[in-house]
């Protein structure tokens, strides 16, 4: 079995390669359950959809939902507040991108696309997560009335855009629809 | 080796020797009808079931009416804590369907903003819920004897199997003493007590009761009771045999799977095994031992 | 042939840098490369290896369950039942461990047997013996504490039988049981403390055997016919002559494990653990798991009192006692001969002994009435006279048969008919290759 050994291949060294390789596929097939039950498991992935009642949310309130370990906020904005955020030009945003689900990737970050959609544009609905590093931002505060996150001073406007501070992206939007008029399924 | 070999084959024969005698004897012994020591006087009957051996799997259209009757029957009484609705997924349910089947059962959920509790319609991540609201309930409505869960019913009643039969069983891959049990269990009350017992007021003879003569449910189930669908017959037989693989499923529910890949498993040992020989024997082949 | 010089040379750069201020490599090379093994080992011999990979599989998957276990009485049952239902694989990690438990046991108790039979235990490796012995000992208090966790019938009243044998001390054994159980019966403490220990026991295991595995390493190996080694033509270098014995008895074993964990994951559990612990209802009929059943056995043999000793605690150091002859072997074997080949008489109490034990395990596993009791008492009788009557004694009268000069003539004289082909010359061909 020495590397010297520089005849022919013969049926021995292909009997001792297959042996190798079969012993490196039993490895690698047994690692893998090892890797896989770190995996988020079935009971928590069942959890990936929940509805959330907002029938008593007035304008200018906000509550906060929780989905998937994380805080989600549900905002019915003022008139005032989503006109002053539709009067932001896109040129005036760290990250023009939407970050919302519920529309194409690159989408830009308008105001409407980062509502709830026609006849909904009052609601937004986020994941209250802080892009830089995970804190959770406090709503209706900050330089632009939207949200401000005080671990490390960004500034998130009434649309959840990033406008100041280390936060590279806006909050982002998760996948949800009204399933009626009070009823947000969110996931 | 070859001594080895011989001596544990007298090892096995002075050992089946020994013990068949008393297993002889054990089954002569304290054999007094009217007052049985040992249970279940019965041994269950064993069927043949869809899941049984190397290559068993469920039935899906078993564990549905299973579903049916435990959903009409048992759960009046038994709670099945450990199965989510998700879960039917397993017995060919669209996610809908589950939504549906889910939206039939109440749940507790709470508390509101209120600090209330209230109760809400299940979702699929919802457990089945108990018909009691605690283990005590159950207890004080049925006689002080609290119907067991039946989430593990399918592994955690087996009758035993005693020497030899459990050394055949290594090799037949018998694992269905749960569901042969409950089937036995379900059809095994209309046998009349042997002249001279006494039933325990409030309880049922059923001689293949695993902890003693009676027990405290009565017959659960009739012919026609359920109304099946699909043409299966509407006795108690196959009742029995429907809601025990349905049990069996509850409580095993990765069974098809894990035999899916045991089998790959062996295989491919098999072979590894073959191959790793075969080495074994080229490097060997210069040197006796 | 302990401290065998040092084959290793290093051909690269990085290796002599390494070998120079840590010859990890070498200690491999040493240990698993060149060390010579005898060449007539059977494959009775491949389950040390076995045992280190099982050891090895043990704390994987246990490392990975206790991701998802809760030690809590309220959640354990329910953490155990997640993992079986809902985590990814989870089933079959459980199965792994709850059956690697089992298979592990089916081979020390080869491994030990084995031992037995080609009497390794004798000088000079009484310390191998004995840090074996320290090893199952271990593993008998891992495998219970671990039976205990998932919160089932069978494991809170095997906790509750087995911190009772403490109770059978005079004066102070209720108050070592409350202390074990932290409490007065087995509750959330009780399984909190098993929960850490049963993650502390494996990795004490390992160390005790790496100190084992030392101790074989200085003596080496014995072999079938029990003469040690007397030159190089008596053995083989490990790899690949031992390593490749060893790797297809371990594939040969893994099938036997594939087989119980997908086939039949619960024959050799009890089907009461699957209903959830019941501080105030005993099943009808308390066993142990499998590889404790002869000492169950024993346990329940002694009903009657010895002179002060009532019959709890006669029992309780009879069970014990079962697993402290074992230290003592070494020195109860008084025979000049190694190995039972040659011992005609030995290897027929040899024999008789296994049975008894297997036997011992069936009475185990029976209710304790009627001619089981007797059946038990007569079986712990020969259990014990085996060791303190049989041992001692057979050594000083038995004529063995006449030994082999060394290992090489006794393998050239079992191949003599159809080994023509193999001159003795043939067997240093290894040696040179290596």
């Amino acid at each position: 079995m020495s590397a010297e050994e520089t005849a022919e291949p013969t049926r021995r060294d292909f009997l001792y390669i297959a042996t190798g390789m079969a012993g490196v596929v039993a490895a690698a097939s047994v690692a893998w359950p090892f890797i896989d039950q770190m995996r988020p498991d079935a009971s928590t992935l069942a959890l990936a959809t929940v509805d959330v009642d907002v029938s008593s949310v007035e304008p200018g309130m906000s509550i906060t939902a929780k989905w998937r370990g994380s805080p989600i906020f549900i905002r019915n904005r003022t008139d005032a507040e989503v006109e002053q955020a539709r009067e932001v030009p896109l040129t005036a945003l760290k990250d023009p991108i939407a970050r919302n689900a519920n529309v194409p990737g690159d989408a830009p970050a308008t105001n409407d696309n980062r509502s709830a959609g026609e006849g909904r544009e009052n609601w937004i609905v986020m994941v209250g997560t802080c892009t830089h590093l995970g804190c959770v931002p406090l709503g209706q505060s900050g330089d632009f009335g939207g949200w401000f996150c005080p671990c490390h001073g960004s500034h998130y406007d009434t649309a959840g855009r990033i406008r100041v501070g280390p936060a590279p992206l806006n909050l982002p939007i998760p996948t949800f629809e009204f399933i009626s008029d009070t009823t947000v399924r969110i996931g | 080796m070859k001594k080895i070999l011989v001596g544990l084959a007298a090892l096995c024969l002075g050992a089946a020797l020994g013990t068949g005698a008393f297993a002889q004897e054990e089954a002569h012994g304290g054999h007094d009808e009217a007052n049985p020591t040992h249970f279940p006087i019965l041994k269950p009957e064993e069927l043949d079931w869809s899941f049984a051996g190397p290559f068993g799997r469920y039935d899906k259209a078993q564990l549905q009416r299973g579903l049916k009757v435990y959903r009409e029957v048992c759960a009046a009484c038994h709670s099945m804590r450990l199965v989510s609705f998700r879960n039917l997924e397993d017995l060919g349910y669209s996610e809908a369907q589950i939504r549906t089947l889910a939206a039939e059962y109440e749940v507790q959920d709470g508390p509101n903003a209120d600090g209330e509790m209230f109760t809400r319609a299940a979702i699929p991540s919802d457990h089945f819920p108990s018909p009691y609201p605690n283990d005590e309930a159950a207890a004080a409505s049925n006689n002080g004897a609290a119907p067991p869960d039946l989430s593990l019913m399918g592994k955690a009643r087996t009758v035993e199997r005693g020497f030899p039969t459990f050394v055949f069983d290594v090799f037949t891959q018998y694992q269905e003493g749960g569901p042969d049990y409950v089937h036995a269990l379900l059809t095994g009350y209309d046998e009349t007590p042997p002249e001279g017992m006494e039933i325990p007021e409030g309880t049922h003879y059923n001689p293949y009761f695993i902890a003693g003569k009676s027990l405290a449910m009565p017959k659960p189930i009739t012919d026609g009771q359920v109304t099946y669908d699909d043409g299966a017959p509407q006795t108690v037989d196959q009742y029995s045999r429907d809601v025990s693989a349905f049990l069996m499923w509850a409580a095993e529910p990765h069974l098809d799977e894990r035999k899916m890949i045991g089998f790959r498993v062996v295989l491919f040992l098999l072979l590894f095994i073959g191959l790793l020989w075969m080495t074994k024997r080229k490097v060997w082949s210069d040197v006796p031992h | 042939m302990s401290g065998g010089h040092s084959t290793y040379t290093p051909t690269s750069a990085v290796g002599r840098w390494m070998d120079a201020r840590m010859p990890l490599p070498r200690l491999v090379h040493d240990s698993f490369v060149s060390y010579p093994t005898p060449r007539n080992l059977n494959y009775a011999y491949t389950f040390g290896g076995i045992l280190s990979v099982m050891l090895v599989a043990q704390i994987v998957t246990g490392v990975v369950l206790a991701m998802h276990y809760t030690p809590s009485t309220l959640l354990a049952f329910d953490s155990v039942e997640k993992i079986m239902r809902d985590v990814n694989s989870g089933w079959l990690l459980r199965y792994l461990h709850s059956n690697g438990a089992s298979m592990f046991f089916i081979a020390v108790y080869i491994h030990i047997f084995r031992s037995l039979y080609y009497g390794s235990y004798k000088a000079p490796r009484e310390l191998l013996w004995i840090l074996g012995c320290i090893i199952y000992l271990l593993m008998m208090a891992a495998g219970f504490m671990g039976y205990v966790l998932p919160w089932g019938q069978m494991s809170f009243w095997g906790a509750t039988v087995i911190t009772g044998f403490f109770t059978a001390v005079p004066v102070v054994g209720q108050s070592i049981q409350q202390l074990l159980l932290g409490g007065f019966s087995v509750d959330n403490p009780t399984l909190n403390r098993f929960f850490a220990l049963h993650y502390l026991l494996p990795f004490m295991i390992a160390g005790v055997v790496v100190l084992h595995v030392w101790a074989l390493h200085v003596t080496g190996q014995t072999n079938p016919t029990g003469i040690e080694v007397k030159s190089k033509t008596d053995t083989v270098p490990f790899t690949p002559y031992a390593t490749l014995k060893d790797a297809l008895g371990m594939m040969v074993f893994m099938l036997l494990f594939a087989y119980f964990v997908f086939y039949l994951p619960n024959f050799l559990g009890h089907p009461d653990n699957y209903i959830v612990a019941n501080p105030l209802k005993t099943p009808a009929h308390i066993v142990p798991e499998w590889y404790f059943l002869p000492f169950y056995a024993i346990l329940r043999a002694i009903t009657f009192n010895i002179g002060p000793i009532d019959s709890k605690l006669g029992g309780v150091l009879a069970m014990f006692g079962a697993i402290a002859v074992l230290f003592f072997v070494p020195w109860l074997d008084t025979s000049k001969v190694r190995s039972a080949v040659y011992r005609p008489w030995y290897k027929l109490f040899y024999w008789l002994f296994a049975i008894n034990a297997i036997f011992l395990g069936w009475l185990g596993s029976r209710p304790a009435e009627g001619a089981y009791v007797i059946m038990s008492q007569l079986s712990t009788i020969y259990y014990f006279g085996f060791f303190l009557v049989i041992m001692p004694l057979l050594g000083l009268i038995e004529t063995p048969r006449r030994l082999p000069n060394s290992i090489t003539e006794a393998v050239l004289a079992k191949h003599k008919g159809s080994a023509a082909a193999h001159p003795a010359g043939a067997t240093a061909a290894p040696e040179t290759k290596a």
